[in-house]
C-alpha cells in the first residue's frame, strides 16, 4: 500500500498497464509534451516516447475515430478527453460505432477502447463545461460506464478497463484529483466491474452514489451519526453499466429507506434506474418513497451562487435523509 | 442602448485607443483573478490588433460569432467594459445576468449573438446565421472568430463547404495565434496558414498581418465589401501571437522564449503607438492622455463588478424555456 492521490493513481494505473503490455497507448490534446492539462500524464511522454503517448490536434470526432480503429485490430488505446464534455464531439464515434461493432459483428471484433477525463461540475467553468455524463453513456448497451470515488478504485477499476475488450467510458472526477488514499502497489491489483462496495456500514438508511457524491454522502453519514445518531449505510455503485444492484437491495432490506445521491439532473438520470429496480424488487419492503439529490435541473449557470445552488451540498443530503426518516 | 453607429469611430487614433482599452480590461481581469476576486479567463492579449482591425470594417447590420477569447471582440464592438466586467465576475449587471461569465458572453443589442467555448461550435452556427440572411433577405454578413485550433475540428470543414456551396454572406475570421491551448499550432497540422485549407473549398481568402491593424481593417473592408457584392462567403485569416498564456494563470513555461520574445517585439500595440507619435499624429501628451482615459474606465469597469450584487436566487431556473 502507498498513500496516492486519485491523480497519482491514474496514471499509475496507465503506466503500469503499458508497462505490461505494449499494445496499450494513450492519445489526446496537450497529454504528451504539455503533460496534461490536469498534470494526468506527467513524464509518460518522456518514459514511453511518441508512439505510445500521443498528442492530437483538437479533433475529438477524429481521434476517438482512430482510437476505434486502431482497438479494431488488437490494439489498447486510452483515449484523453480534456473534459468529458468534449467527447460529445465524438458522440458519433463511440454511441454509433464503438459501442455496437461487436455485437452487430457477431462477435467478430472486439474494441477494447478507454476513454477517459474529468467531468462534472463545480469551478465556475458554465454551461458547456461543467456536465456529468453517466446516464448518457449508460444508456447505450455497449459500453461499460465506470465513476470511481477513491484513489484505490480510480486505479483498479482503470487496470480492468484497460485490459478488458470492450470500450470504457472511465469518468474522473476533477473534484477529486487531489484526493489522497491507501493504493495497493501490486500490479496485479485490479478492481473488478460490477462489483458495487459498502463504502460505511450503517442501519437507518441506504445512500447509493458514486464518485464525488460517494465523498460528500460519507462527509454526511460521518456528521448524522455524531450529531443525530442516524447511521447511514454508503453504497459506492462504482460502475453504472454494468451495475451491481445486490449490496444495494442487502442494504435497504436492513434499513427499508433508500437515497441516491448524484450530480447529475434528475430527469432520465442514475438515480430514476436505481429507484424503479428497488421498487421493481422490494417494493413491500421500503418505508419510505426512494428519495434523489440531484443537481438542479438548469444548464450549469457560472454565478457562483447560482452555481453553489445547482449543484448538491451536505444539506441536500441531510434534507433528504430527514424526508425517508420522517423526521423533518 | 448601445448601438454599434455610436461607437464605431474608424480613425486610426480611436483604433488605438480600442487596442489599449482591451489591453488594459485583459490585464486587469488576469490581475483580479490572480488576486481571487474572479474566475478564470482567456484573454486576447498581442491580438488586439485582429478584434479591432476586423470589426472596425463592419457595420451595424452584421452579425458576430465568437469563441472563448471573446473579450476583445466585445469591447471592440463597442460593449460596455463595466457590463463585460460584471459577466465575468458572475454579476447580475453583467450582460447575461451572472449566468455566463467569460465563456458565453452574447451581446444581440450590439449583434454580438454567441460565445460557444466548445471549440469550433460556433463555425457551423455562423454558417446558418448565414443562411438566414440569405434567406429573409436581410443586409448583413455574419463574422465568426474562430482559431487555428479550430480548424482543425472537423466541423470547421463542413462548415466552410456548406457556405461555400451555398454562397453564404459569412466571412470566417481565423485568428492564427500559433497556440491551441498548450500546443504549439506546427504540432498540429502541415500548413502554416488556414487560409490554404479555405482556398481548397472554393472560397476567396486572405491572409495578413494580425498585428497591424490598419492591414487588418484594410483586408477586412476588402473582404467585407466582396461578401456585400456577391453575397459569397470569405475567409480571412489574422496571423497573430497569444502573448499571455491560454488560461489565466499561466507560466507559460511551455513556450519557446526566442520566439515569445520575437512576437513581444512586434507587439500590436507598441508598434501602432509608436508609428503614430513618429508621424505626428499623436504627441506624446496625448498618448498619455489617452493611457490614463482607458485606465480610468478600466478601474471604473473593476470597481463596477466587484461592487455589483450576485444574482438573485430565483435566476437560477428562470430562462430555461422560452
Ligand atoms: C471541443 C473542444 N475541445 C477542446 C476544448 C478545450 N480547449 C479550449 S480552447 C482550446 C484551444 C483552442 O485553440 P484555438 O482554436 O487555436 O484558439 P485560441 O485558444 O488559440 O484562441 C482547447 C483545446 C474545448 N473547449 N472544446
Ligand atoms: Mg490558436
Amino acid at each position: 500500500m502507498s498513500e496516492m492521490s486519485y491523480r497519482d493513481a491514474i496514471r499509475a494505473a496507465m503506466m503500469e498497464e503499458m508497462d505490461r503490455d505494449p499494445s496499450v497507448l494513450i492519445m489526446g490534446e496537450d497529454i504528451g509534451i504539455y503533460e496534461g492539462t490536469f498534470r494526468i500524464t506527467a513524464g509518460m511522454l518522456k518514459k514511453y516516447g511518441a508512439k505510445r503517448v500521443i498528442d492530437t490536434p483538437i479533433a475529438e470526432a477524429g481521434m476517438v475515430g482512430t482510437a476505434v480503429g486502431m482497438a479494431m485490430l488488437g490494439l489498447r488505446p486510452i483515449v484523453e478527453m480534456m473534459t468529458v464534455n468534449f467527447a460529445i464531439v465524438a458522440a458519433d464515434q463511440i454511441l454509433n460505432h464503438a459501442a455496437k461493432i461487436r455485437y452487430f459483428s457477431g462477435g467478430q471484433v472486439d474494441i477494447p477502447v478507454v476513454i477517459r477525463g474529468p467531468h462534472g461540475a463545480g469551478v465556475q467553468l458554465s454551461a458547456q463545461h461543467s456536465q456529468s455524463f453517466e446516464s448518457f453513456y449508460a444508456h447505450f448497451p455497449g459500453l461499460k460506464v465506470v465513476a470511481p470515488g477513491s484513489p484505490a478504485d480510480a486505479k483498479g477499476l482503470l487496470k480492468t478497463a484497460i485490459r478488458g475488450k470492450d470500450p470504457v467510458m472511465f469518468l474522473e472526477s476533477a473534484a477529486l484529483y487531489g484526493m489522497k488514499g491507501e493504493v495497493p502497489d501490486d500490479p496485479n491489483f485490479t478492481v473488478p466491474f460490477g462489483e458495487s462496495r459498502l463504502a460505511r456500514e450503517g442501519r437507518d438508511a441506504t445512500i447509493v452514489s458514486w464518485g464525488r457524491m460517494l465523498q460528500l454522502s460519507l462527509i454526511v453519514a460521518e456528521k448524522l451519526a455524531k450529531d443525530e445518531g442516524i447511521e447511514l449505510e454508503v453504497i459506492d455503485l462504482r460502475c453504472l453499466r454494468p451495475l451491481d444492484m445486490e449490496p444495494v437491495y442487502a442494504s435497504v432490506s436492513k434499513t427499508h429507506r433508500a437515497i441516491v445521491v448524484q450530480e447529475q439532473w434528475k430527469p432520465f438520470g442514475p438515480g430514476a434506474e436505481i429507484s424503479a429496480s428497488i421498487n421493481e424488487r422490494m417494493f413491500d419492503e421500503l418505508d419510505a418513497p426512494v428519495a434523489r439529490v440531484t443537481g438542479e435541473d438548469v444548464p450549469m449557470p457560472y454565478a457562483r451562487n447560482l452555481e453553489l445552488l445547482a449543484t448538491p451540498h451536505e444539506e441536500h443530503v441531510v434534507a433528504a435523509v430527514k424526508r425517508v426518516l420522517y423526521r423533518e | 442602448m448601445t448601438t454599434v453607429e455610436s461607437i464605431v469611430d474608424r480613425s486610426v487614433t480611436q483604433k488605438l485607443e480600442t487596442m489599449l482599452l482591451i489591453r488594459t480590461f485583459e490585464e486587469k481581469s488576469a490581475e483580479l483573478k490572480a488576486a481571487g476576486h474572479s474566475p478564470s479567463m482567456c484573454t486576447s492579449v498581442g491580438q488586439e490588433a485582429s478584434a479591432v482591425g476586423v470589426i472596425s470594417a463592419l457595420d451595424e447590420r452584421d452579425l458576430i460569432l465568437t469563441n472563448h477569447r471573446s473579450a476583445g471582440h466585445l469591447l471592440a464592438r463597442g460593449a460596455d467594459p463595466n457590463r463585460v466586467m460584471a459577466e465575468i465576475h458572475g454579476k447580475a449587471t453583467g450582460y447575461c445576468g451572472g449566468k455566463s461569465g467569460s465563456l458565453h458572453i452574447s451581446v444581440k443589442e450590439i449583434g454580438v449573438i454567441l460565445t460557444s467555448t466548445i471549440v469550433g461550435g460556433e463555425l457551423s452556427l455562423a454558417t446558418g446565421v448565414g443562411l438566414s440572411l440569405q434567406m429573409l433577405e436581410m443586409q448583413g454578413i455574419a463574422t465568426v472568430f474562430f482559431g487555428d485550433g479550430a480548424a482543425t475540428e472537423g466541423i470547421f470543414h463542413e462548415s466552410v463547404n456548406l457556405a461555400a456551396v451555398w454562397d453564404l454572406p459569412v466571412l470566417y475570421v481565423c485568428e492564427n495565434n500559433q497556440w491551441q491551448a498548450y500546443v504549439h499550432r506546427k504540432e498540429t497540422m502541415r500548413i502554416d496558414h488556414i487560409s490554404e485549407w479555405g482556398a481548397r473549398y472554393g472560397i476567396r481568402t486572405a491572409t495578413v498581418d494580425g498585428n497591424d491593424v490598419e492591414a487588418v481593417a484594410a483586408a477586412a473592408r476588402d473582404a467585407v465589401a466582396y461578401i456585400r457584392e456577391t453575397g459569397k462567403p470569405f475567409l480571412l485569416e489574422t496571423y497573430t501571437y497569444r502573448l499571455r498564456g491560454h488560461m489565466e494563470p499561466d507560466d507559460q513555461a511551455y513556450v519557446d522564449k526566442e520566439e515569445l520574445s520575437r512576437w513581444r517585439s512586434k507587439d500590436p500595440i507598441t508598434a501602432l503607438e509608436r508609428k503614430l507619435v513618429t508621424d505626428g499624429v499623436l504627441t506624446a501628451t496625448e498618448l498619455a492622455a489617452m493611457k490614463e482615459t482607458v485606465r480610468k474606465k478600466v478601474e471604473a469597469a473593476a470597481q463596477f463588478a466587484i461592487t455589483s450584487p450576485y444574482p438573485t436566487l430565483d435566476q437560477l431556473t428562470a430562462g430555461v424555456y422560452a
